[in-house]
């Protein structure tokens, strides 16, 4: 069987073209036992995956719980409290007791940048990020491409819009890290405080553009994927109102009409309605919001199976 | 209390006379002294007794040192360490963190006052004192905080402090965050005479950040300290220096806008001094990009971006910059085997200072090495008004000093640190130039292959 010849899953930043291919090719696979009467297959029959979540999540720690039991794995959901104040069990420590009950893979979730690539180096399970604090969210890059490929039949040459508060937001790091990768540009459109000119010089090459105007951003966008607006964001002074914001950025019905016709519309969700995006637009019929979950599922199955899955049992 | 007096309070008690040694044909580099040649020194009950021609000749009774290729520098003195005792004595103690400075030709220490309790009262500074004479290996000269328990509130009882030797106060760690506090700081500190070492840190613009603002912080997703943060603060207190008349010393500046605000400063003549620490002109932001959320690269202010590092340079060669302190900063395990955002800020710096400060810019062609020994040992001696007494090997001076090997390379190993902490982002570099030997108060207490010898 073909496997990721790695043990963890910490980024797209480090991830190569053809192990994306494979990982998309994998769900394009899983996605028909979705479809299957009895959506289970026996890859990783036998193996404990762990998903310790330190930040709140229902879509992303449901879809990797379904993606691991979909696989037959045994799975375990642990929700802590963090508090950078409380002073208990070190990361490392709890970590080393999960692996004493032999885990296969440990699925996490923090505020912490860099926490799972810390952990990946003191464990020997196989560690895959599920968001870490505004670092990457490499499953959610991940699904965004398989919704982009499941409806362009391509990723190479598409220009995708990314909308919102990119500063902050782990999802844009890792879609423009694998967008880049499989040859299609991005614009970058937000305020100069949450979307700066600088960023693009992570991305030197010329296939990223920042811009703070959005219909700029979304003129001969093939497709958007509009950020969540995180509203302790007005704490820290990086824009006066949720009105001025919605003013300038949401997406809605007639802005939405800038871009290519039929652009498609992506939100990593949780959404805030009338705020970043009008309610007719993420219900419309551009609207992948709902495919993008349902691809989650499929996504992080080929993932899970891929780092870990048994030799002899393929799907 | 008198400077001589401020020094003895922290020497190691040893029992027996110093002796008398003739170190013969090193090459003396004092710039206090204005000597840089290949010339003899007498050293006897603790002092320099001759130099050159007339040390051979009144050398009768002293032991005899060939330390010939070697070069023979004043026993450094760093104005930025923290030794953690009393308080967190399983990162660093006074005994310790004095076998790290031995080691690495460190000869006198200014102890940072962020100790549990903090030291911000005449018998805590007496505690460090008494702890520094019975099991320090280097001079130790507490500092004391400048205000009550660094909170930032109210002045520390500076004057007392003062009259019993303190010479340096700072609340490093925190910056004075209240300008009017810092007014009054430097009004009634300059009746004293005292230096105030200001530690920049605008903390409404740090913001939290755990290192450089810049790409790197972008592409790690870290929260990102500006620089702007530090000349902030540098800029107020230049004009609160002004405006006051009162002395400010800044402690580890790292960032091209601050130091550009102190150059201007001495050009106007305002009584402004300056230090740096060798990982800012060492390492850029770079270093956390090769070895990602590696907690070694973590320290306050954070390591800047290649433009800081390049002024850091700079400022060295022109004098902007006064001096080279280590803001040695042991942390454990503990508090640097976690996540990014938990990590202390800090690392270790006394057995690196030197050969850091000879491989990156002595050698590298930056400064000659009088340029290196005024930044490392004469001119923070005078900022602590020790001139004549350290930093120099003038006759009379006291008898500390290092003989180094410039030319050797070696691999830095923190195993093999003195250091309880292993905290540093230099294990495994080459760097060219090594302390061979270091003396204090006319005693060997550190000889490399040996070990500590008190």
């Amino acid at each position: 069987m073909k496997r990721l010849a790695r043990k963890d899953l910490l980024d797209l930043e480090s991830v190569q073209p053809d192990e994306i291919r494979l990982i998309l090719d994998q769900a394009a696979a899983f996605r028909e036992v979705a479809l299957r009467p009895v959506k289970k297959v026996p890859a990783l029959r036998g193996k404990t995956v762990i998903n310790l979540f330190f930040e709140p999540s229902t879509r992303t720690a449901t879809s990797f719980h379904l993606a691991a039991q979909r696989l037959s794995a045994d799975v375990l959901d642990i929700k802590v409290a963090d508090s950078s104040v409380k002073k208990g069990e070190t990361l490392l420590d709890t970590v080393a007791t999960f692996e004493a009950m032999d885990l296969s893979v440990l699925i996490m979730r923090t505020s912490h940048a860099g926490s799972p690539a810390l952990v990946a180096g003191h464990s020997k399970a196989s560690i895959v990020n599920a968001g870490d604090g505004m670092h990457e969210h490499p499953t959610q890059g991940l699904l965004d491409l398989f919704t982009l490929r499941q409806r362009f039949g391509r990723l190479e040459g598409l220009e995708v819009a990314v909308v919102g508060d990119v500063l902050h937001s782990r999802v844009a790091r890792s879609d423009v890290w694998g967008l880049l990768k499989m040859g299609a540009s991005v614009r970058l459109c937000g305020p100069s405080t949450l979307c700066p000119a600088s960023i693009q010089g992570l991305w030197p090459g010329g296939r990223v553009r920042v811009t703070h105007d959005l219909r700029e951003a979304l003129e001969g966008a093939d497709a958007v994927q509009v950020l969540r607006i995180q509203l302790e964001r007005l704490q820290r002074f990086l824009f006066p109102s949720t009105r001025e914001y919605s003013r300038l950025y949401a997406l809605t019905s007639e802005r939405l009409a800038w871009a290519k016709p039929g652009c498609l519309v992506m939100h990593p969700g949780p959404m805030n309605r009338g705020l970043e995006i009008s309610s007719g637009v993420a219900d419309g019929p551009q609207s992948a919001i709902t495919t993008q979950v349902a691809n989650g599922v499929a996504v992080r199955m080929a993932v899970l199976y891929l780092l870990a899955g048994n030799d002899a049992e393929a799907a | 209390m008198k400077p001589e007096e401020t020094v003895a309070a922290g020497r190691p008690d040893r029992s027996g006379a110093p002796g008398a040694w003739l170190i013969r044909g090193a090459r003396l580099v004092d710039p206090a002294a204005g000597v840089d040649a290949v010339c003899d020194l007498l050293l006897r009950d603790g002092q320099v007794a001759a130099v050159g021609a007339a040390a051979a000749a009144a050398a009768g009774g002293a032991q005899s040192v060939d330390a010939g290729g070697l070069w023979l520098l004043p026993g450094l003195v760093d104005l930025h360490v923290h030794l953690r005792e009393p308080g967190q004595e399983g990162k660093e103690t006074i005994a310790s963190g004095t076998r790290a400075a031995a080691a690495g030709g460190v000869t006198t220490l200014v102890a940072m006052p962020n100790t549990v309790p903090a030291t911000d009262s005449v018998a805590i500074v007496e505690l460090v004192r008494s702890m520094a004479r019975s099991q320090g290996v280097v001079h130790v000269l507490p500092s004391a905080a400048v205000t009550k328990g660094r909170m930032g509130a109210e002045l520390s009882e500076i004057g007392d402090l003062a009259r019993a030797g303190v010479v340096l106060f700072t609340d490093d760690g925190d910056g004075v965050a209240n300008p009017e506090l810092m007014r009054r700081a430097l009004e009634y500190g300059a009746m004293f005479g005292v230096l105030l070492m200001q530690h920049c840190e605008d903390k409404a613009l740090s913001n939290d950040g755990v290192m450089n603002e810049g790409l790197v912080s972008l592409r790690l997703g870290l929260r990102g300290w500006p620089k702007a943060a530090e000349a902030a603060m540098a800029a107020r207190d230049i004009v609160l220096a002004e405006a006051t008349g009162g002395r400010v010393h800044f402690g580890h500046l790292s960032g091209r806008q601050s130091l550009e605000l102190v150059r201007s400063a001495k050009a106007r003549g305002l009584r402004v001094s300056a230090e740096t620490a060798p990982h800012f002109f060492a390492l850029s932001d770079a270093w956390l990009s090769e070895h990602p959320y590696d907690t070694n690269g973590k320290m306050n202010p954070p390591l800047g971006g290649e433009d800081d590092r390049l002024a850091v340079i700079a400022a060295i060669k022109d004098g902007t910059l006064d001096c080279i302190a280590t803001d040695h900063a042991p942390h454990g395990s503990l508090d640097k085997a976690v996540e990014f955002d938990k990590a202390a800020f800090g690392i270790v710096g006394l057995e690196t200072s030197l050969a850091l400060t000879l491989d990156c810019l002595v050698h590298a062609g930056h400064i000659d090495a009088p340029r290196a020994v005024q930044l490392l040992s004469a001119r923070p001696a005078e900022l602590l008004g020790l001139k004549g007494i350290k930093g120099t090997l003038a006759p009379g001076a006291d008898a500390d000093l290092c003989l180094v090997y410039p030319q050797e390379s070696w691999t830095v190993d923190p195993e093999a640190f003195q250091s309880r902490s292993r905290n540093t982002p230099f294990g495994g570099r080459r760097l060219k130039g090594r302390v061979k030997r270091t003396m204090v108060a006319g005693r060997w207490v550190y000889e490399d292959g040996k070990g500590i010898l008190a």
